[in-house]
């Protein structure tokens, strides 16, 4: 069990929920339980999200693990220049 | 046809092209004779990424039409190196990372050949004045200067 | 992801030294071939014609006298781009390339011609006749904003507000940030700021205009040459929106002349392709400087409202910030950025930050190089300065004290790992430059700033030829130098010398997809693919040495690029060095290799800190840049003259950004100074040497420590100017570019008072 925090766009998505506690062993298997329980979330989820794990960013790595009691949080996916 | 004939030197070969009459010194170096080195980056005189020498002078090849080559002595970049020997400029802009795109570093190599050649021993107000028409967006000019010091002191040795 | 790609901590031999650049020689000699260096044979000169109304309804086209002028091949509108797109983003592009319905900005593209020669081009586009309804349009982010501004789009509702607006607006999206309750905090606060900010809106100014020429068969094959920094998200959307195959589209990047963000994103390379399609000749579209200022990407015009609230001991006790950041005709997420990172450097206890998308008449917004941090970061650190005066502490200091560390909660969200905020911040207090004496006119500033850096999908391929040198082929174009950073990192881990690799960028054909050359993330992402490439390169060099000597791979090490057998019972055998596998690869199982294709996930963020000193004249309002000095992080600089070129880069253009940039538009909505005499970019004689200080805290999720560095030098500088002029002058200035005419304003109004 991993409790997710959401940025501001996604809690409207899940009725102003700012936390959510999802059970998910890996990124895919977090989507995938947040978009069958939250289907608001979909359309975020299909543009992009990134996933901060204690800080650090990850953009694409579904198969990236999630650890126990880590500090889990959705941002959107950011681009540079 | 229609175009006009012009007989000139580049880089110490003669050369012969016809062209427009509205074609710019540049457009001919570049889309004609082969030559692109010397960059479009504005087409107004700006930004200099276009320099080549004319009959010793810096000139931006966009503000020059193709027909006004006729009789002069054109020097491009590609005729820096004497063989396969680089030009002291060249070589120090190599060693001092005096460039990162890259795209400026033609023009800047005309430029300060240019002030070499007119001013052996500048110093970096002169160095930094002789080379203000030409722009670069990446390097913030510190490293150009420097490469530009260390040739100065290698052609004076030399 | 990544097994192995924790930090070693081992000692180098080649990372960290300063050799030649692989393509350098090309570079100064003029061989070197840019976008419109290359040609293919019987191509076509391509042109766009682009509105010259910043909002007009296109009611009709008629392209007939043009497609009859002699010479012309092709003549192409919207009809010739059918969306294939299914709408949002996607669509939004197609929408830019090629305006559909409605000219949106002064530039926009509503028609293109193929011609065999650029006269004959030229003249096609007069030809072509355009019956516009021309609206009302806006330009400014804060008149757009206000009730009764022209609307850019009727059924834009502004999202991300409960519940949703009745009345459609230009805004497109309000997003929120941050953590615990300002209210209160500010209560707490003994001192309190509060100031608003303007940035005008600049584009990145390479030197190098767009340019591609494209080839498209009749059997839905096409290739296309082209300057960007991302060849396989170009292959990518323009297969989408051309409907061609991706594998069937193949992207050369050329040599590229400057991008920073600006060539991330598609412009006229639809158009090329679709000319091309059409005429089935090729076709090649460069975009002169015009073009690049009036229709391809500039950043954000921004309005930003700061409050800040400190106690007298100088603890922060809340921060606000409200950003209103211009996107052009498309809704983005440029206010959102700057949300993120406003106060991404501090440790708060409250803090809420609000951004605004607001849509105007102007180009499509893009990337520039830490897009949307420097402004955010011009109203902040400005107001954190003001704040710190008040409160009569030392700017660094008072930085120091509220500066994030490991543990902090970000404004943006996340909790930190280990990061070096506050080793720039101690780095800078240290250096020589805040001792130097200030002379009449004089001001000192300082400021910091953040960025996040990428990871992302990246390959490599390391093949070994017969005579032992390494050709590395890598998918991360190079804008600043990598080729030689990659080289590198491959000696190293190979244990050859430098000189015994060669790297190139490969096409999309060649090699596995990359993401782009932005985030910083092209030295971080393709040096760990180089890395992993190589350690599986030198598992088939072991094993073949195995095979050479008859004995266990097991017994074998790879050292000082020899494969060594170790143990006892091998004492006698001499080491086999890379060129005599490699020679024997023929007889011993075929060429040897190595490849990764990873995503460099786990970049880490990225701080610097600035020290700027000025003169003003108080005569003309001129500022000259006196001293400057840039401390960053690097994690680990693996080729130093080129990572003190990005700190170098971008410092540059901040200060160009604070003193001068600014698009100008006219009343009738016309960008008014579209070309290099007017938007003024930094000339040699306007700037120092710029002082850098490279500072190696290693990211551990790299093998060799690296972080990314191409960006976070551009956030600081806009502030670290502000402060200095500011400081200068005497009076806090809130609008950039601080250009001669706002100082001589500002000086005036502080004589009236």
């Amino acid at each position: 069990m991993v409790e997710v925090a959401l940025w501001g766009a996604l809690s409207a998505a899940t009725g102003g929920r700012k936390t959510v506690d999802v059970e998910a062993k890996d990124i895919r298997e977090l989507f995938r339980k947040l978009a069958e329980r939250y289907p608001g979330l979909e359309p975020y989820i299909e543009r992009g999200i990134a996933v901060s794990i204690d800080g650090v960013i990850y953009r694409d790595t579904w198969s990236k693990e999630l650890p126990k009691d880590a500090e889990i949080y959705l941002l959107p996916r950011i681009s540079g220049g | 046809m229609g175009g006009i004939a012009v007989t000139t030197t580049i880089n110490g070969d003669e050369v012969d092209f016809v062209c427009h009459a509205e074609e710019t010194l540049l457009d001919v170096l570049r889309d004609r004779l082969g030559l692109t080195g010397a960059k479009e980056g504005c087409g107004t005189g700006d930004c200099g990424a276009c320099s080549v020498i004319m009959d010793g002078r810096v000139v931006c090849s966009c503000l020059v039409l193709g027909a006004e080559a006729e009789g002069k002595k054109i020097g491009t970049v590609e005729g820096m190196a004497s063989g396969d020997k680089l030009h002291p400029l060249q070589t120090k802009f190599l060693e001092h990372a005096a460039l990162q795109c890259g795209v400026c570093t033609p023009g800047f190599l005309i430029a300060a050949k240019a002030l070499l050649d007119r001013n052996p021993d500048p110093s970096e107000e002169e160095i930094r004045y002789g080379l203000a028409g030409n722009l670069c967006r990446c390097t913030g000019y510190d490293k150009i200067v420097r490469a530009v010091q260390d040739a100065a002191k290698v052609m004076k040795g030399a | 992801m990544t097994l192995g790609a924790d930090f070693t901590g081992q000692k180098f031999k080649s990372v960290g030294t300063r050799p030649l650049r692989p393509d350098g020689v090309d570079k100064v000699t003029g061989r070197a071939r840019y976008g419109a260096d290359f040609n293919m044979p019987g191509q076509l000169v391509g042109r766009v014609l682009r509105s010259p109304h910043a909002h007009a309804k296109i009611k009709k086209i008629d392209t007939s006298r043009a497609e009859k002028l002699k010479g012309v091949k092709a003549v192409i509108t919207a009809a010739d781009l059918p969306d294939l797109t299914g709408g949002g983003d996607m669509f939004d592009i197609l929408d830019n390339c090629m305006a559909r319905k409605k000219a949106f900005y002064d530039g926009h593209a509503v028609a293109a011609v193929a011609a065999i020669d650029a006269p004959t081009a030229k003249k096609a586009l007069k030809l072509i006749k355009v019956d516009y309804e021309v609206l009302p349009h806006v330009t400014d982010v804060d008149e757009a904003v206000k009730p009764g501004a022209p609307l850019l789009h009727k059924h834009m509702f502004t999202g991300g507000v409960e519940p949703k607006p009745k009345k459609p607006s230009n805004i497109a999206n309000r997003c929120q940030y941050g953590h615990g309750d300002t209210e209160a905090g500010f209560k707490e606060a003994d001192v309190i700021i509060e100031r608003s900010y303007r940035t005008e809106q600049t584009h990145q100014g390479y030197i190098e205009p767009h340019a591609c020429v494209a080839s498209v068969s009749p059997d839905g094959t096409a290739e296309m040459w082209v300057c960007t920094q991302g060849h396989f998200v170009y292959r990518q959307q323009c297969a989408e929106l051309l409907g061609i195959d991706v594998s069937k589209l193949r992207v050369t990047s050329s040599e590229i002349g400057g991008g920073f963000g600006g060539k991330t994103h598609i412009w006229a390379e639809p158009l090329a392709l679709a000319l091309s399609r059409k005429a089935n000749r090729p076709v090649k579209l460069v975009m002169s400087r015009e073009e690049v200022f009036r229709a391809s990407g500039p950043t954000s015009a921004t309005s930003v409202d700061v409050k800040l609230g400190a106690k007298k001991d100088g603890t922060i006790t809340a921060a606000e910030a409200t950003l209103r950041y211009s996107n052009g005709p498309y809704a983005g997420m440029w206010a959102e950025l700057g949300a993120m990172t406003s106060f991404a450097c501090y440790d708060l206890t409250n803090v809420k930050t609000v951004g605004y998308e607001v849509l105007v008449n102007r180009p499509k917004v893009a990337a520039y190089r830490a897009p949307s941090a420097p402004m955010a970061a011009f109203a902040i650190e400005s107001a954190m300065d003001e704040l710190a005066q008040q409160i009569g502490m030392d700017p660094v200091k008072f930085r120091i004290k509220n500066a994030a560390k490991e543990g902090t909660k970000s404004s943006y969200g996340p909790v930190y790992g280990p990061i070096g905020i506050g080793p720039t911040l101690e780095a800078s207090l240290k250096h020589p430059h805040m001792k130097a004496k200030l002379g009449k006119n004089q001001g000192r500033g300082m400021a910091c700033g953040f960025w996040f850096n990428f990871g992302g999908q990246t390959c490599t391929d390391l093949n070994i030829g017969v005579d032992g040198t390494v050709a590395l082929a890598v998918g991360t174009v190079d804008v600043g130098g990598s080729r030689a950073s990659l080289s590198l990192v491959c000696a190293e881990e190979l244990g050859i010398p430098y000189e015994q690799v060669k790297a190139v960028v490969a096409d999309t054909s060649t090699l596995g997809h990359n993401d782009m050359t932005d985030g910083s993330r092209g030295t971080f992402s393709s040096s760990m693919a180089t890395i992993f490439a190589a350690r599986n390169a030198i598992k088939v060099l072991r094993e073949r040495a195995a095979q050479m000597w008859d004995i266990s791979v097991d017994d074998v090490v790879w050292e000082d690029g020899q494969a060594k057998a170790k143990g006892q019972k091998h004492g006698n055998l001499a080491p086999l060095s890379l060129k005599e596998i490699a020679a024997a690869a023929p007889n011993t199982g075929g060429p040897i290799a190595g490849h990764s294709e990873i995503v460099a996930d786990g970049a880490g963020v990225s701080f610097a800190t600035h020290i700027c000193d000025v003169e003003v004249d108080p005569e003309t309002g001129a500022t000259r840049v006196v001293r400057y000095t840039v401390v960053q992080d690097a994690g680990k600089a693996v080729h130093p003259s080129y990572v003190e070129g990005q700190y170098q880069g971008g410092a540059a253009q901040g200060i160009g950004w604070a003193l001068n940039e600014e698009y100008i538009y006219g009343k009738d909505g016309r960008l008014q100074n579209p070309g290099f005499l007017d938007y003024r970019i930094p000339v040699c004689s306007d700037l120092p040497m710029i002082d850098t200080q490279i500072l190696e805290i290693p990211n551990p999720k790299h093998p060799y420590g690296v972080r990314g560095v191409g960006e976070t030098s551009i956030v600081p500088p806009l502030a670290a100017i502000a402060n200095a002029v500011s400081n200068a002058v005497g009076v806090r200035m809130t609008h950039i570019p601080m250009s001669p005419p706002r100082i001589l304003a500002a000086l005036e109004k502080k004589k009236a008072h």
